[in-house]
């Protein structure tokens, strides 16, 4: 997609540094002249919101290790200090931990639609993959981050996730004394997690890098999945995509500013306002909303290192998708099976994140007539969950007969089918 | 796409729905209760923050700490003897007078001596205790929880705490074993609490002639405490209205812009 540029410097300046440093026009060519399917719907602003939620992390992560204190004794005094004291540190540390929240809701958002249109296959592996990477850095990130408050949930989700790391035999412990910096999770645990977790954000921003250069290689995917053929089927990103990129953008910030400003304490567990307390177990120990339905994969086994290696699994299983997807059809949108598969596939997802929110013996709503209890549920959807990748895609690309497919993108809002004029377009 | 559509507000639905579990152990659900801090415009009840915080001195304190608070905290914008002609709440003569009460260990002085002096507004609210286990021992080994975050700190906040306060008399079912020491309390996780009943019709007189029932102290002394836990709410739910309304014409702003731009672009 990256054809030659089109960007000519017009003062003195910006001649003097074109020929030295061609900055602008790397600017000029990703985000103003870069050309983008002209079909692209709201699923495609995530994107942006993305960006937009990792620099909102940085910056009020940047504030508040101003005032934090990564010391067991002081760092829960210290987070009340900044809610109390520091000239909105209310507000700053509530954009900060609602922000983590919006960040993966951003992110799940993003990685379904790249699911659904098909956005993982050739020749955008990689894209794909690096895209994973940042997700993974994404988890460590919040995890650490959940530690820093020093309250009961932080404490314990720390111990219940480096302990995880002792299921594996011969290496485990070691590896787990080696994280922990002593025999337990303690002031050495928790000076290593602030550390890493101010690193981590920036791997995410250079990952992410390589993520936009990954996509301007190959140029965007769309929802038909065919392959730009003309400069009919694009648009220049600028004005085009940066104001619809814009407005959703604003949106989202709707949703976001709703949650810190009126319910700031809905998406974390109450648990983490009493200081962290080695020897009072909390009654249920839960992580964040956003890692559920991996803790239900975790539990859904009865065996400590089977579940821990079926949690990794969840996530590795990602990395070889690409070439797990056997069909030549990108966008599910002509897959008349597989969007089916792909719809249970979300709920299977979402009713992992229940699964993972109650105790494993606790009846399902509706179901316990039955006897399914968190468990089973947690079971059946682990099972569905791993199927869809290595039993259903793999297949279906053999089975399925795909629906008829438009010339070109061009084709597909021009040309008659109605049905594919801006398909996700909720706010028109 | 209809489908997937449909999916997606599934899906919002089950997260909002799930949000996060309830803790285990039985107890029973809070009275619903409706306090004045409720609802996007709720502001705090200040007549019952005062009430509340003698409530808090007068009964609470006793046992309870409220270590992250310092005195200074009562006079600050949003909180009970805020006084727009004092913007500085360490000039506040209520706050002034509130902090004298309190005998304040500072030190060392140039003789290397610890010494006693009346507190001043800048003071944390001093603990009962000095150490944990001290409170331990005076309390049959269970320890008065810090009271500085309490409704943020227990699922249900604000009509956990009201509820509880009240919560006392009922007759402990069979399966429950009452050991000496210990109260039934239906909506304390468990069952069984430490803390004997506090209130009764009566037990203190409030300087502005409220009529302290049980009922109203529980209710005076969980506003307070729910000013403690989130001291900035009103600033919060001030802001959050401007905020939005930015927001929501910002949003206008742009979608016309997108609109605009887009109008001649089939797609």
């Amino acid at each position: 997609m990256s054809g030659p540029s089109t960007y000519e410097p017009k003062t003195g300046f910006t001649k003097w540094l074109d020929a030295r440093l061609p900055i602008v026009r790397l600017g000029w060519d990703s985000f103003v002249d870069f050309p983008t399917p002209r079909n692209l719907n709201y699923w495609y602003t995530f994107g942006g919101i993305l960006s937009v939620c990792l620099v909102i992390q940085i910056i009020t992560g940047i504030v508040l290790a101003m005032h934090y204190v990564p010391h067991i004794d002081h760092a829960f005094a210290s987070v009340q200090r900044i809610d109390r004291d520091v000239n909105f540190g209310w507000l700053i540390r509530s954009i900060h931990a609602v922000g983590a929240s919006m960040f993966f809701l951003a992110v799940y958002m993003h990685i379904f639609r790249g699911l659904y249109y098909g956005s993982y296959k050739a020749p955008r592996e990689l894209l794909w993959i690096l895209g994973v990477v940042i997700y993974l850095l994404m988890m460590a990130a919040a995890f650490l981050g959940y530690v820093l408050p020093w309250g009961q949930m932080s404490y314990w989700g720390a111990m219940v996730i480096t302990n995880l790391l002792g299921a594996f035999p011969i290496i485990g412990g070691p590896i787990t004394e080696w994280l922990w910096g002593g025999f337990s999770v303690g002031n050495a645990t928790l000076n290593r997690f602030f550390s890493l977790h101010y690193l981590i954000p920036f791997l995410i921003a250079g990952v992410v890098a390589l993520h936009i250069w990954a996509l301007h290689v190959p140029g965007n995917n769309n929802p038909t999945g065919i392959e730009v053929k003309s400069n009919r089927d694009t648009l220049p990103f600028h004005p085009y995509y940066t104001s619809k990129d814009g407005f959703a953008i604003a949106l989202f910030m709707v949703i976001f500013a709703f949650f810190v400003f009126y319910w700031p304490d809905a998406l974390g567990h109450s648990d983490n306002f009493i200081p962290a307390d080695p020897l009072v177990t909390p009654a249920l120990i839960v992580p964040e909303w956003y890692l559920l339905p991996f803790y239900a994969i975790l539990r859904a086994v009865p065996d400590k290192l089977g579940g821990v290696l079926l949690m990794f699994g969840s996530i590795g299983i990602l990395f070889v998708l690409p070439w797990l997807d056997t069909s030549k059809v990108r966008s599910m949108r002509y897959r008349p099976l597989a969007r089916w598969f792909f719809g249970f596939f979300v709920i299977a997802c979402l009713g992992l994140g229940w699964a993972g929110a109650e105790l494993p013996d606790t009846l399902v709503p509706g179901l316990g007539a039955l006897g399914v209890d968190f468990l089973l549920l947690g079971r059946v959807l682990t099972v569905y969950y791993f199927a869809y990748f290595l039993v259903i895609l793999p297949l279906l690309g053999f089975v399925e007969k795909p629906s008829e497919r438009p010339a070109s993108i061009e084709a597909s809002v021009l040309g008659g089918s109605s049905k594919s004029a801006p398909a996700a377009a909720p706010a028109e | 796409m209809r489908l997937i559509r449909t999916l997606f507000i599934a899906a919002a639905g089950a997260l909002a729905a799930v949000g996060f579990a309830s803790a285990a152990g039985e107890y029973r659900k809070p009275e619903p209760f409706t306090f004045s801090f409720d609802g996007p415009f709720g502001t705090f009840d200040r007549g019952a923050m005062q009430r509340g915080f003698y409530v808090y001195q007068q009964i609470c304190a006793a046992c309870h700490s409220l270590e992250h608070l310092a005195i200074r905290h009562l006079g600050q914008r949003g909180g009970p003897f805020h006084d727009p002609a004092y913007p500085n709440p360490n000039d506040n003569p209520v706050v002034r007078a509130i902090a004298a009460e309190y005998i304040v260990e500072d030190g060392p002085d140039e003789f290397g001596e610890m010494f006693e002096r009346p507190g001043r507004p800048s003071d944390r609210f001093p603990s009962p205790y000095a150490n944990e286990q001290q409170g331990r021992a005076a309390n049959n080994g269970a320890y008065p929880p810090d009271l500085s975050i309490i409704t943020r700190a227990r699922h249900y906040g604000a009509p956990y705490l009201r509820s509880l306060m009240l919560g006392y008399g009922e007759e402990a079912p069979d399966y429950i074993d009452l050991r000496p020491g210990l109260y039934y309390n239906p909506y304390f996780p468990g069952g069984l609490i430490a803390m004997p009943p506090q209130f009764e019709d009566g037990l203190l007189e409030y300087a502005d002639g409220t009529e302290a029932t049980a009922e109203q102290m529980a209710y005076d002394l969980t506003v307070f405490l729910h000013w403690a836990s989130d001291p900035h709410m009103e600033q919060r739910k001030q802001l959050g209205l401007m905020v939005m309304l930015y927001l929501l014409i910002l949003c206008g702003l742009l979608y016309a812009t997108y609109r605009q731009i887009w109008r001649k672009v089939e797609h």
